[in-house]
């Protein structure tokens, strides 16, 4: 296996009475792209919460490319090259997309008087955009005038273009049609064959994204249950294990129902 | 078009110009589309040509001043609101602001102060009501709507004790009283220098980008990292600086210190004035400059109502009226600019 860049060991997180992440134990390799999949409320955003260090865990160790670490903050994660692309994707529609593309991260001159240097951000965003292949009309279209495919390829395109070593990407496909879910599944086999970027994919539609996975790891109330290669796994068998946890779900409301 | 080609076949310059034509005709309707600024200007042309036609001593140079003057600090109030609104807020207490600087430009003269730092002084007492707008607005957590009206309340409460109620006389000598606001000429390149350089930090600066950002996407702009409560008290202390600046220039130019001048009136007018421009409620979108010809348009409507006698009360009938017809046309083109996604 190649290099590892990112692990947790039995990382633990409650809020209050609530176990949300109990015992999770998970890896990333380098170029690696993984699947976190589960139910809502299986503990996965609070899994990709801890990674991004808006939460603490209670307890467990966090392993960054080998060394132990605690983050501090969401902007340390980030100084550290990890970046989440969350569902609203951050992005601004009254702006065009090369604005937003450099958003906090502009280039400027003058001083203290920090004036936009438009012209270094348009051209730039444009050849790395069309480097990555993300097809837009131009890069002065404003983000309300994409598509939500784009509007997501946008996104991941700027984690990456920001330096990013680990990209944590929180429900890609979510209300998206199969056209839609390409762009954005394209633009991740294309980095994915670049291999400078690991990737986390947080779903619970796990057909959409499969394909372009290398790793499943299965989140079932607050821990780790499944860990393997997609290629000795099948959208049929976690499609199984889901199915059999439902049932039980089902069982025990019946139970507390009597 | 292809079809066109093939019917008439004409020569092939013609085809070249007529379809040069259709462009620059295309162009000029998409410049009216995506251009908030250019209609409001168009319709305080149609305006100006009106009133002109109707009252020639709408242009003539007394009355153009007058009009000016008039136009010129709600403008300067206006650029302020407009960076507020568009962090998706708004700032009720400015016009009281406007009233509350000048006493203190006056108290501070009095006390030995030379004018110069007075006006700092007053200034930075607007400032310190920016700060606390800001803070209730950003750290409490109250609506600016809510906290804003609240500060309305209580400097206008502030201005009318310190003042007993009474009006005073600033007495400036002439080169202060010319240089803020004593003349026309004065109060205009204010409202202008005040546009222009505000309009230049909206599109072209960091503080503007990151304004837009904080209005347009709150969460969102957080999440990049944007420090968006430092942005909003960044404006809201702007605004209420501007309130003040144009509170004092129309001190110097009245040359008289109202207590009741300003006020929720000139507030309102300059809210309005954003509105018209083209500045949307809803937070994330703006124009400085629109804003300025939303205040002039106010400024010649009621101008010119005036001049040809038409009485206030009718004047406000048709202001409410032009703010409820812009901003339906301000629906209208946004649905327009949405619809046509590959323009």
């Amino acid at each position: 296996m190649s290099e590892e860049v990112l692990r947790t060991e039995h990382v633990s997180k409650s809020f209050g009475r609530v176990t949300a992440l109990r015992d999770a134990s998970i890896r990333l390799a380098k170029g690696e792209v993984l699947g976190l999949l589960g139910d809502n409320g299986a503990g996965k955003s609070t899994l990709m919460k801890i990674l991004t260090g808006f939460h603490k865990p209670d307890s467990g160790k966090l392993y960054f490319q080998g060394n132990e670490i605690s983050l501090r903050s969401v902007s340390h994660a980030r100084s550290l090259g990890i970046e989440p692309v969350y569902q609203d994707l951050a992005l601004i529609n009254e702006l065009s997309v090369y604005r937003n593309m450099f958003l906090q991260r502009e280039i400027m001159y003058g001083g203290i008087l920090r004036i936009l240097d438009d012209g270094a951000m348009r051209e730039r965003a444009r050849d790395y955009l069309n480097q990555m292949g993300v097809n837009i009309p131009s890069v002065d279209v404003e983000i309300s005038k994409l598509s939500g495919g784009q509007r997501q390829a946008i996104a991941v395109a700027r984690s990456v273009y920001a330096n990013a070593k680990i990209l944590l990407l929180d429900e890609p496909t979510a209300a998206m049609g199969a056209r839609e879910s390409a762009i954005i599944l394209d633009l991740i086999r294309r980095l994915k064959e670049k291999g400078e970027v690991s990737i986390i994919i947080v779903a619970h539609n796990y057909a959409h994204i499969f394909d372009v996975c290398d790793r499943v790891n299965l989140l079932q109330k607050g821990e780790i249950t499944f860990d393997r290669s997609t290629k000795e796994t099948s959208v049929e068998e976690l499609m199984n294990l889901v199915l059999h946890e439902l049932r039980s779900a089902r069982q025990s409301v019946r139970l507390a129902g009597r | 078009m292809p079809g066109d080609e093939v019917d008439s076949l004409p020569p092939r310059q013609q085809a070249d110009r007529r379809a040069k034509h259709r462009n620059l005709a295309r162009r000029a309707w998409l410049f009216l589309l995506h251009s908030r600024e250019a209609s409001i200007a168009i319709a305080a042309i149609l305006l100006i040509i009106y009133f002109w036609s109707t009252a020639p001593a709408f242009l003539s140079l007394g009355n153009v001043a007058n009009l000016a003057e008039y136009a010129a600090t709600t403008a300067i109030i206006a650029a302020g609101e407009v960076l507020v609104i568009i962090c998706a807020e708004v700032d009720l207490s400015a016009g009281m602001v406007y009233a509350l600087a000048p006493f203190v430009m006056y108290f501070a003269h009095e006390a030995g102060v030379p004018y110069v730092f007075a006006i700092l002084l007053a200034l930075i007492a607007a400032a310190i009501v920016g700060v606390i707008n800001g803070f209730i607005t950003v750290v409490l957590e109250i609506p600016s709507f809510i906290t804003t009206l609240g500060t309305l309340f209580m400097i206008n409460g502030f201005t009318l004790t310190i003042s007993n109620g009474y009006p005073v006389q600033p007495q400036g000598t002439p080169l202060v009283t010319n240089l803020f606001g004593g003349n026309a000429i004065s109060q205009i390149s204010w409202a202008i220098g005040v546009t222009l350089v505000l309009q230049f930090v909206l599109v072209k600066t960091r503080w503007g980008l990151h304004t837009i950002a904080t209005g347009g996407n709150p969460l969102g702009a957080a999440e990049v990292g944007i420090k968006t409560g430092r942005i909003k008290m960044g404006n809201f202390i702007l605004c209420s600086v501007l309130g003040g600046l144009a509170g004092v220039l129309d001190a110097f130019r009245i040359s008289s210190i109202d207590p009741l001048a300003g006020g929720t009136d000139i507030m309102f007018m300059a809210i309005a004035s954003s509105v018209i421009g083209g500045t949307l409620l809803t937070g994330g979108s703006g124009t400085i400059i629109g804003a300025f010809l939303g205040a002039a348009v106010l400024g010649i409507l009621k101008n010119g109502f005036t001049l040809s006698g038409v009485s206030a009360f009718t004047f406000d009938m048709i202001l409410g009226a032009a703010i409820l017809i812009t901003m339906v046309i301000n629906v209208r083109l946004s649905q327009l600019r949405a619809a046509g996604r590959e323009v």
